[in-house]
């Protein structure tokens, strides 16, 4: 770590992990609730620890992703941040609005539209914290250098914001809501985010490999035209029975079909940068997280995505347990997963540690990633399954749920192992090893040539 | 120090797009632009051989000679932006603005002559949503004419600069952008 305002980094990654813990707990209650289903059925409806998971791993993922971007950005631009006190502030912000929100929700308080069900007043709130951190991060990149990194993630960072602002806009007609609410939902994750992720695994290879700026750079432009040239036509692939016309279901299949290219780009580009380096930094754990991001992002937001992503295939399986498959290892993949290899990163930094207890958090990697895997198997089982019985036998809804339900057990049972690894995770990086601090082991001897 | 200096210090580390003309992000593009492109023909062709009857019935609709001439048009077109390409590069500045001009007045054309043709469907009853053919058939010319439009811009940008690189760098989308009409074409008007 050579910049002092850096520091501030470690607020968010805080914030990010108690969010992450509390996402995977209502995870594995809402797991409980699919095969109990009386748990709490009185106290905590199902939609409302549904709402709390998903909302929190929005949150969480945002925090991580802020924290990471003032985490880089003072080594990327040689210069402090803008302002400190203002990311402060910007936190606890960010922060209290999510703990009103989740608090309301308990008390089920909230907009329906999902994803999107936090009131009005906390909408306003995430606009005003947003503003605060891009205008703290634009500030900071306008009077330092330069780089292509920082320019694809204030890029995909201020994407984020702006399509935000579709959350204000309800049209009655629902075609209309629905088409808007993925201008949100698939544009965030399917486009802006994934510049995120392609400019802060950029960064890592950097770091973490020693790699020249000037190879990593050509890798980040071909990465980021390909999930743009993909994603955004790729938002056909939601409009295909929402009542919107039918040519979008050629261009949703099409384009969505184009959006492994650039997740296969992104596997392709971490892989061949660590071989070519050789595995020399000694934070090994950051680099298992980083290469395991672009992995598993591949498989859950490409291959997964594709399974399912053909409009002819897709009239059979909509709304079915293979979306929920998809849907978790994709953002376990490309998200979580990026975040916690930040934070692998940053952490012993941050924290003026040699690179903490490794071996628990490599243990914590394999564990996690192979629960997640046995959780999106038993899914992907259960909704063909499920297609079969429901879309094609014409059996009901509920039967057939009945006849799934040990496939839910087996996503119970990887739930609770991913709460173990995400634990483990926690403590590797809060209760380091004593090792004191030596030069050799900051992370910062592989500094690349710039 | 650096771990991968082999990639850096030679001529410009982009693997096997440095030998192209032009950009090698627009080589990117250019492959992008022909696999999307690709598929949507690939889609044209299982469509069709689902539905042989249909597919001939509305082929019969669309307006054969007019295509046909936007084919000499976008070729022309494609001989002026390779000619400016050529006059870029012994630094013929005058040459390159009046070539470049030229293949984008014959886009414009191309687009004109397009519309009328349209026009002349849509008055017939065609849509979008008329039927599978002409789904396809005018998404695969809808894309395409804005890749018409868009590489317009493109020239125009280029050819005003007049470096060699740029010049070359719009001509290979430019003539992408006919490659992919040359394609096009015969699959949606000839083939029977």
């Amino acid at each position: 770590m050579t910049y002092q305002s850096q520091k501030v980094a470690l607020l968010y990654f805080y914030g990010a992990l108690t969010l992450f813990l509390a996402q995977v707990l209502f995870g594995v209650l809402a797991a409980t609730i699919y095969v109990l289903p009386n748990t709490l059925s009185e106290l905590l409806p199902f939609n409302i620890v549904r709402m709390i998971h998903t909302n929190s791993l929005i949150v969480w993922s945002l925090m991580g992703f802020m924290g990471a971007t003032y985490f880089l950005l003072p080594e990327e631009t040689e210069t402090e941040l803008y302002s400190t006190t203002l990311a402060k502030v910007q936190f606890w912000l960010f922060f209290a609005a999510a703990g009103i929100a989740v608090v309301g929700y308990l008390f089920q308080y909230h907009e329906g539209r999902e994803f999107l069900e936090q009131p009005f007043a906390i909408k306003v709130g995430i606009v005003i914290v947003c503003l605060m951190f891009l205008f703290n991060i634009t500030m900071t990149a306008l009077k330092g250098r330069k780089t292509t990194v920082t320019n694809i993630l204030l890029f995909g960072l201020w994407g984020v914001a702006i399509f935000f602002l579709f959350a204000f806009y309800n049209p009655i007609n629902l075609a209309l809501d629905k088409m808007y609410w993925w201008y949100i939902v698939h544009l965030w994750v399917e486009g802006v985010w994934e510049l995120i992720m392609a400019s802060v695994l950029a960064y890592l290879m950097i770091k973490l490999n020693g790699i020249d700026r000037e190879v990593v750079e050509k890798w980040l432009y071909v990465i980021i035209g390909l999930a743009l040239f993909s994603g955004i036509l790729g938002t056909g692939h939601h409009y295909y029975w929402i009542g919107a016309p039918g040519y979008w279901q050629w261009i949703g299949s099409l384009f969505s079909t184009l959006e492994v290219a650039p997740f296969f780009a992104m596997m392709v580009f971490t892989i061949h940068m660590t071989w070519k380096a050789g595995r020399k930094h000694p934070n090994h754990a950051a680099l298992l997280w980083s290469i395991g991001c672009s992995v598993m992002a591949f498989f859950g937001a490409g291959v997964w995505g594709f399974l399912h992503t053909l409009s002819s295939v897709n009239y059979y399986t909509h709304g079915t347990q293979v979306t929920a498959a998809h849907g978790h290892l994709a953002f376990f993949g490309a998200y979580v997963m990026l975040n916690l290899a930040v934070m692998a990163y940053a952490m012993p930094q941050l924290r003026g540690r040699a690179p903490y207890n490794q071996w628990l958090s490599i243990a914590s990697f394999w564990l996690m990633t192979t629960a997640m895997s046995v959780m999106t198997f038993a899914l992907t089982f259960a909704g063909v399954v499920q297609v079969h019985l429901q879309r094609v036998l014409g059996q009901g809804y509920m039967d057939v749920q009945g006849q799934i339900a040990p496939f839910y057990w087996v996503r119970l049972g990887s739930g609770v192992v991913v709460l173990i690894a995400a634990l483990m995770f926690v403590w590797a990086l809060l209760v380091p090893g004593r090792e004191k601090l030596t030069p050799a082991a900051t992370g910062g001897r592989l500094q690349p040539a710039e | 120090m650096t771990v991968s200096s082999d990639a850096t210090h030679d001529t410009s580390g982009w693997g096997v797009l440095d030998d192209l003309p032009g950009h090698p992000m627009m080589w990117v593009l250019i492959f992008s632009e022909l696999t999307a492109f690709g598929l949507l023909l690939g889609a044209f062709a299982v469509a069709r051989a689902v539905d042989p009857a249909g597919f001939a019935a509305d082929q019969t609709r669309l307006d054969v000679g007019l295509a046909g001439l936007n084919t000499l048009v976008l070729i022309a077109s494609g001989w002026l932006a390779a000619r400016a390409a050529i006059a870029a590069r012994s630094g013929r500045r005058a040459a390159v603005r009046g070539l470049t001009a030229g293949a984008i007045a014959l886009g414009a054309l191309f687009i004109g002559i397009k519309l009328v043709e349209y026009g002349h469907e849509i008055a017939g009853g065609a849509d979008p949503e008329t039927s599978t053919f002409f789904t396809l058939y005018f998404l695969l010319t809808g894309f395409h004419l804005l890749h018409v439009g868009l590489g317009m811009v493109i020239l125009a940008v280029v050819g005003w600069r007049a470096a060699a690189d740029d010049v070359e760098t719009g001509a290979a989308f430019w003539h992408m952008v006919d490659l992919v009409w040359l394609v096009m074409m015969p699959s949606l008007y000839l083939i029977r």
